[in-house]
């Protein structure tokens, strides 16, 4: 399905990152946005709430972060593609519904402008120290898939993928973006509409009285039952069967968690998006993700100048956590280097992936402000000695 | 009187509005709970309406589980947030009927900023709350419904802290119709349910219920029974009664009714009618994604 052409602003644009991100799901045929003012994230709802009214949609402040969540699950339940934005204070209020979004299995998008904490931290400054909790922030054993922006362009691009993968996999997707990403401001090409491919939500192909709403397909992903059809369907953030009903047994859990598990677990190579320069051969290899990855670039260009074999990876998704190439470079090379703006968060899967196959650097960061070059220079340099 | 074996159906009166398959419920005998759901789904059938455009949502708690129970498009949340996701249900689904189906700590403790939000927004749709003046699921503990001396588990000396007076606090946010009645009115409860849906605007309905296995254990009020006959016998009708003067104290008269029934615009429509005014033509109206699935 390709995006609505009256929803696409075809052209070129100079526009921030939370611009960019608003215009990406508005492409991605966003409907409804719940939203709760929290900088450095508040672009994202200003803009959707300017644009929504002449592309048909709806924009609502909610009362509070909690609301917010609530309200784009009730959305997306009632057949919209929703979304919502936050940074670190919000995001723990989210995390709540964010879990129920998990276990009804509610298309959605998610944004996080991260900043500096914890607590209240650093409002209007950079971090990128919330990714432990976009991975484990509700409770319970669940997956996530959270995406890493390092651009406006990207912003834009993301929030799109993000919109499919929600709908593909049946579940609410993040965006974990920054401070710096979504107020910095460059040129953004937005495609035609018919260069834009949308993934269309998956509806159960049975009729009232013959499906359930967790009946998986093949592929593990149960297809969604349309309300006001007649289905007459019930779903809840309780253990439940496939349908829908409350079961609280240990066996019943097993099912029903495993299968929240499996339908990322089992697609990972799908989901999982590494851009990789120079990787063959390399002693050190660099990871990091969003605007850490744009920040490495200087010292990585320095240390291959000076004849240092030096790869690097950029996780557009980071959750889930590439384990498989983690393990198999590490057997590899010298060096696995972790550049992140906390500290050591996504460095400690990496590490653990490495198994003691290699050394593993972090360079971390309290945040306020992106690195300086030479600080990851320096842990290059360390690496391949 | 006896039950001749003619006059027995095989089929529960309604049935049609109830999951069967999840029968037995969990609530305890002389609950106010059975004879509210059946105000509800009396209420849904009087009123003729099409149960493929209907949907109940609930939050947490023995309340919480009525929307388990009714055969509905149905959704159980989370603790405090059944108005909220109903908030989002009923804008991307304006035609339906949503109705939010909870308890007085569900709704109006956790859930008491959403209360107060949607109200004041008008955002329409029905809230039904079964006050049984405790957290019962939970084990008994005091809400912000006990009565000042009643006892509960984590009261247990008697309540000391003022209670919510739920339909000035529904009012003063802005309902457009509030009423109460207890769990024994079935009649009258169920008319002020069935106006209440057909209300336009946030509507409120206030059930007093008996919770039999912990308020009126640690009260000492006897059985369930006992106490839906008292709620019921120590009901004072007053229609159009002040909402500032209908508190309730422990085991004293209540005051029930209808107090609120106002016409005002709706989110919806005040959302469509103030763009317009702005945008005009640009202006893309919002009518729901009914459309999309």
């Amino acid at each position: 399905m390709k995006a609505d052409p009256n929803r696409v602003l075809t052209g070129s644009h100079y526009l921030d990152g939370n611009h960019a991100c608003a215009e990406g799901a508005i492409a991605a045929g966003c409907t409804f946005f719940g939203g709760y003012p929290i900088t450095p994230s508040t672009e994202i709802a200003e803009r959707v709430s300017r644009r929504f009214p002449k592309v048909g949609g709806v924009f609502i402040q909610m009362e509070d972060e909690l609301a917010s969540m609530a309200a784009i699950l009730g959305a997306s339940s009632g057949g919209a593609k929703t979304m919502s934005c936050t940074s670190g204070p919000g995001f723990s209020l989210m995390m709540e519904n964010f879990g129920l979004g998990i276990m009804l299995e509610t298309p959605c998008v998610l944004v996080n402008v991260q900043r500096g904490g914890p607590s209240t931290g650093l409002p209007t400054l950079p971090g990128q120290a919330d990714m432990m909790q976009a991975r484990w922030g509700s409770h319970g054993d669940y997956e996530v898939i959270a995406l890493a922006p390092d651009s406006p362009q990207e912003s834009f691009e993301l929030t799109i993928h993000a919109f499919n993968l929600s709908e593909k996999y049946r579940m609410p997707v993040l965006i974990m973006t920054d401070e710096c990403v979504g107020h910095m401001t460059e040129k953004v090409v937005i495609p035609p509409a018919d260069q834009i491919e949308l993934v269309e939500r998956k509806y159960t192909k049975k009729k009232p009285g013959e499906a359930w709403p967790y009946d998986p397909d093949d592929d593990g992903i149960s297809p969604l039952l349309p309300v006001g059809k007649g289905y007459k369907f019930h779903i809840t953030g309780l253990t439940h069967d496939e349908r829908g009903y409350p079961v609280i047994t240990a066996k019943a859990h097993e099912w029903n968690v495993k299968r929240l598990m499996d339908k990322v677990n089992d697609h990972v190579d799908d989901i999982i998006w590494l851009e990789e320069q120079d990787v063959d051969g390399a002693e050190v290899v660099v990871m990091a993700y969003g605007i850490s990855s744009r920040v490495m670039q200087p010292a990585i260009s320095r240390a291959r100048k000076e004849g240092i074999k030096v790869g690097q990876i950029k996780m557009v998704t980071v959750w889930p956590f590439p384990e498989k190439r983690v393990r198999e470079l590490a057997a590899k090379v010298k060096s696995l280097v972790m550049v992140e703006m906390n500290l050591g968060q996504v460095f400690l899967e990496m590490d653990r992936c490495a198994a003691g196959k290699c050394r593993t650097h972090l360079v971390g960061h309290f945040g306020g402000t992106v690195h300086k070059p030479d600080e990851i220079y320096d842990a290059i340099k360390e690496a391949v000695k | 009187m006896s039950v001749s074996a003619n006059q027995m159906t095989e089929e529960h009166p309604m049935e049609k509005l109830l999951r069967m398959d999840r029968i037995p419920h969990i609530w305890c005998p002389t609950c106010g709970l059975g004879t509210t759901v059946t105000a509800l789904a009396t209420a849904i059938d009087d009123l003729k309406l099409n149960y493929d455009n209907i949907a109940v949502v609930s939050g947490i708690g023995c309340t919480g589980r009525v929307a388990g129970y009714m055969k509905l498009d149905s959704f159980h949340t989370t603790h405090g947030r059944a108005i909220p996701f109903a908030v989002g249900l009923h804008i991307a689904r304006p035609e339906m009927k949503t109705i939010v189906f909870s308890g007085d700590g569900d709704l109006v403790s956790i859930g008491g900023n959403h209360f107060i939000h949607t109200a004041r927004r008008n955002v329409d749709m029905t809230v039904i709350c079964v006050n049984n003046f405790i957290y019962a699921m939970t084990g008994g503990q005091v809400a912000p419904t006990t009565p000042l001396t009643a006892r509960s588990s984590t009261s247990p000396y008697g309540n000391y802290e003022h209670p919510f007076n739920l339909p000035r606090l529904a009012a003063s946010s802005g309902a457009t119709y509030v009423a109460r009645w207890t769990a024994l009115h079935v009649r009258r409860l169920t008319q002020a349910i069935a106006e209440a849906i057909s209300k336009k605007g946030f509507s409120f309905v206030e059930v007093i219920a008996p919770c039999s296995t912990l308020y009126a254990r640690l009260n000492k009020l006897g059985s369930g029974l006992d106490l839906m006959k008292f709620y019921h016998d120590n009901a004072v009708i007053k229609h159009g009664a002040d909402v500032n003067e209908v508190d309730i104290d422990f085991q004293s008269k209540i005051i029930v009714g209808k107090f609120v029934d106002i016409e005002k615009p709706t989110y919806l429509e005040c959302l469509n009618e103030g763009n317009e005014r702005v945008l005009g033509d640009k202006y893309k109206p919002w009518g729901g994604c009914n459309g999309d699935n």
